[in-house]
């Protein structure tokens, strides 16, 4: 088997194994999180009994060790338990399955972090080559200060000039994002312009400049010295020379912004009222709503580590001395 | 491939009175003075000088090119009719790479690792559209085979970090000869490589550019070299000319004292002096690096009193490693080291300073041997008080006798490394190696980073300390003239065992085993054709 081939194996399993890890951690984190769900419904009034008979029917009353295995032997078969919330001491069971509740947040979120992805990831690379090519130039000097002033601003802060701007300045796109299961690819698209354009402007900077630093500092290289010297010109010299060795790089940023496109765009959810796994996890953690919440985070955590695995595999095979050992 | 070649003997480039200027510390310094160069078509001419002279420099600027940080200030540089001054960034690119072609010294850098061999030795050629893929990549495996680059149809598969570093510099020949171009400038392309595939990547250079009867810029620190290269030498200093003549009658006959200066180390031989009162004894020590396979193999060297033992070998061969186990720094697997007749204990740690102190280390590099925020006192300073508890005006009586022993007078007192020149810096280093009173000291490659006058400097200090002082060294290097200068004994290494040791008139005379033999064969000599007569005798 190719070398390459085992290490990727080796990095799959040590991922599978940090998730086991990352389980225990979520688990027993919200362990130790404050407050009761059952208080928090029955309100101060529930008595004794029925505090106990609610936590039975929920099965809190079973030890950590026996609810996390139960929990965790539950996920391996792809089913992440049901929600709390819906249920009563009442004996009515009205709760939804957490995947059901989950799954199409998930897939309101995966889908607004594909568009920002789309837009803003060739657009940092371009950006980053470009500036390198012409580095100090006014057009470098430019588009660093731009990039720059975008992340320093909060994300709603600039959600909210978007939104004034191009929906009540020049009404070109809807300032609501309230997209649901009907909402047809095309609508759905025009509704996410703002929040996608919003996310652009917060992950641009920090892989464009990461691409920008990556070439420079190749650029000082003596085979870069030695390609402008065969007569190769200044745009094939960074593409064919400098980029190549640039990926690992510029593949470890921008897997980390978009975990973050994943995981940590809840600000711009609430501004723009969009249904996504963000604000779900945070309605849920007011709730004490435990089996969403830890699937949330698991989906969060096996995000990072794949895409950080992913990064790690770029690297590894843009590295001719990993890919092609002597 | 260019139709309307030029004669031979026609003037190819014509550079007048070129000044570079170069910006560092806030201003701009002078690099090359006002220097004219003429270069027929299928001339090779040598540039050569000591490291500051603006040998690369020139050779760069030949092409119109000129590192970031530096310019061009005057001068024209007229290349077959095209004035590269004039030329715009456009006109001069379409003739990089094709008409003028530039050889690397370190290959292994100036490889892209990302591309494959073949691709990046025609990629000048199909940059211009000057052959087709197929054209350019058989011609390419044909440079390859003529370069004696071993299975030369493949070869071009593989990536940089693949093949040796002879390989890759025979490589970047290749490349730099697949558009056939009119000047090659070659930029000390051997200086980083082994004597032994030195000669291999100089003989195949040598053929190839007089095969296509291309001109060449040589430019090296090596008198020797570039005998055997060049038709016409040109010695520079400081930015200044010195003088310039035919191969030949510059070896003979040279006119100015700098240029005789120049292999001056050449010259220098201590008379040998046989002894058998060991002050070292290394008994059957076989090591290695943690994790890493035995890199030496029962070595056995005994190193008498007051005498030079030269350890040469290629890199890789153990030299080094040898003076690690001597000082302590690794412990060998099995074997130990002697000090006069008592074992050393082999780990560092559990020697006493006494024993630390009679064994003592000079390194390679100086800068990086000495603390940059600690004044030359300092330095040679803390060794006294660690050792022999000197402080205070004792402390200062004694660095100032050091400082004289070195030649260097009370001025260097407060200084700090980076006001010193290289040979200054090494002279500090030797003198903190005095400073503790040693009966040994190892010296690794002490000179070769240095100019060969500055090398004869250090080399005639470390003689008289040993006379005065009944010094023992164990000398490490690679370079046989500086064997000759300094050596009693000589000590052969290969992969890692001893392939004999012996009194410098035994070693240097036959019967030799292959290697040492193939290893004295390689030394370039000033003879102009030596190169020829080594190639004639293969044959």
């Amino acid at each position: 088997m190719h070398p390459i081939l085992i290490t990727i194996i080796q990095r799959l399993l040590l991922g599978l194994l940090t998730l086991f890890f990352v389980s225990i951690i979520i688990f027993s984190s919200i362990e130790f999180l404050p407050g009761d769900f059952t208080q928090a419904i029955l309100g101060q009034a529930a008595t004794e009994e029925t505090v106990a008979a609610f936590r039975r029917e929920l099965g809190l009353d079973q030890p950590a060790y026996m609810r996390y295995f139960d929990w965790i032997g539950a996920v391996l078969q792809g089913d992440f338990g049901s929600s709390f919330s819906g249920r009563n001491s009442s004996g009515v069971d009205r709760s939804r399955a957490v995947i059901d509740l989950v799954a199409p947040r998930l897939g309101n979120t995966l889908f607004l972090a594909g568009m920002a992805a789309i837009i803003s990831i060739p657009l940092s690379l371009i950006l980053g080559i470009t500036a390198a090519l012409y580095r100090n130039s006014i057009y470098d000097r430019s588009v660093n200060a731009l990039t720059l002033t975008t992340i320093s601003f909060p994300e709603f802060f600039l959600a909210y000039l978007l939104i004034l701007f191009f929906s009540s300045l020049w009404p070109i796109f809807p300032s609501l994002a309230n997209v649901n299961v009907d909402t047809a690819l095309g609508e759905r698209i025009y509704k996410c312009v703002l929040p996608a354009l919003t996310l652009t402007l917060v992950i641009v900077a920090h892989m464009m400049r990461m691409t920008r630093a990556a070439l420079i500092n190749l650029l000082a290289s003596p085979y870069i010295e030695m390609s402008q010297l065969k007569g190769i010109s200044k745009a094939k010299v960074i593409l064919r020379h400098a980029l190549p060795n640039a990926w690992a790089p510029i593949a470890t940023v921008i897997a980390f912004n978009l975990a973050y496109l994943v995981v940590g765009v809840v600000v711009v959810e609430v501004v723009f009222v969009y249904p996504g796994i963000g604000q779900l996890m945070v309605d849920s953690v007011t709730t004490r709503d435990i089996p969403v919440v830890q699937a949330c985070v698991l989906i969060f955590a096996t995000t990072y580590i794949l895409l950080n695995l992913t990064a790690d595999i770029i690297g590894i095979v843009t590295n001719p001395r990993l890919l092609h050992p002597k | 491939m260019s139709t309307e070649r030029g004669k031979k003997g026609d003037i190819l480039l014509e550079m007048k009175d070129i000044r570079v200027e170069g910006f560092s510390d806030e201003r701009w310094h002078k690099i090359i003075k006002g220097i004219d160069l003429t270069l027929h078509r299928g001339q090779v001419m040598g540039l050569i000088g000591e490291s500051g002279a603006g040998k690369s420099t020139l050779g760069l600027a030949s092409m119109g090119f000129t590192k970031p940080g530096c310019k061009i200030t005057s001068g024209s540089i007229i290349f077959d009719g095209q004035d590269l001054i004039k030329a715009n960034d456009d006109e001069k690119r379409m003739l990089w790479g094709t008409k003028i072609a530039y050889v690397a010294q370190s290959a292994a850098a100036s490889f892209n690792p990302a591309h494959r061999l073949l691709d990046q030795t025609v990629e000048a050629s199909l940059n211009r559209n000057l052959q087709t893929k197929n054209a350019a990549e058989t011609d390419a495996r044909n440079l390859y085979e003529q370069l004696q680059l071993p299975d030369p149809n493949n070869i071009g598969d593989r990536y940089p970090h693949q093949v040796s570093g002879g390989q890759l510099q025979r490589m970047m020949t290749a490349m730099a000869m697949s558009p056939r171009p009119d000047l090659i400038i070659f930029d000390e392309p051997t200086t980083a490589l082994d004597v032994t595939t030195q000669v291999e990547v100089l003989v195949a250079m040598r053929s190839i550019v007089e095969k296509f009867n291309t001109a060449a810029l040589y430019i090296t620190h090596d008198l020797a070299v570039v005998a055997q290269m060049a038709d016409v030498i040109k010695v520079l200093r400081y930015g200044h000319e010195i003088e310039e003549a035919k191969t030949r009658e510059m070896l003979v006959s040279p006119k100015e004292n700098y240029t005789k200066s120049l292999w001056s180390v050449r010259s220098l031989e201590k008379p040998e002096s046989p002894s058998d009162d060991f002050v070292i004894s290394i008994n059957n020590v076989d090591a290695a690096y943690i994790g890493g396979p035995k890199v030496l193999h029962n070595v056995n060297i005994d190193i008498p009193r007051g005498r030079t033992v030269a350890v040469v070998g290629e890199s890789g061969s153990g030299k080094s490693t040898t003076a690690r186990v001597i000082t302590g720094l690794l412990q060998p697997i099995t074997g130990s080291v002697y000090f006069n007749g008592e074992a050393l204990p082999p780990a560092l740690k559990d020697r006493s300073k006494g024993q630390l102190r009679r064994i003592q280390m000079i390194y390679q590099s100086a800068d990086t041997a000495m603390n940059p925020r600690q004044t030359v006192s300092e330095i040679i300073g803390r060794p006294l008080e660690f050792y022999h508890n000197l402080t205070g005006s004792q402390k200062q009586e004694r660095i100032l006798e050091l400082l004289e022993m070195i030649e260097l007078d009370e001025s260097f007192y407060d200084r700090f490394p980076g006001e010193l020149s290289g040979g200054q810096k090494q002279r500090v280093c030797i003198a903190r190696a005095l400073a503790a009173d040693p009966e040994v000291i190892i010296c690794d490659e002490v000179t070769s980073a240095l100019d060969q006058i500055v090398q004869e400097g250090i080399l005639q200090l470390l003689l008289r300390l040993q006379k005065e002082f009944n010094i023992t060294y164990l000398f490490i290097t690679h370079d046989i003239a500086v064997v000759r200068a300094i050596s009693d004994e000589i000590v052969v290494m290969y992969e890692g065992a001893v392939v004999e040791q012996g009194l410098k008139s035994k070693i240097m005379a036959p019967p030799y085993p292959d290697y040492t033999k193939l290893l004295l064969k390689s030394v370039p000599e000033m003879d102009p054709d030596w190169l020829t007569n080594l190639v004639d005798k293969r044959d």
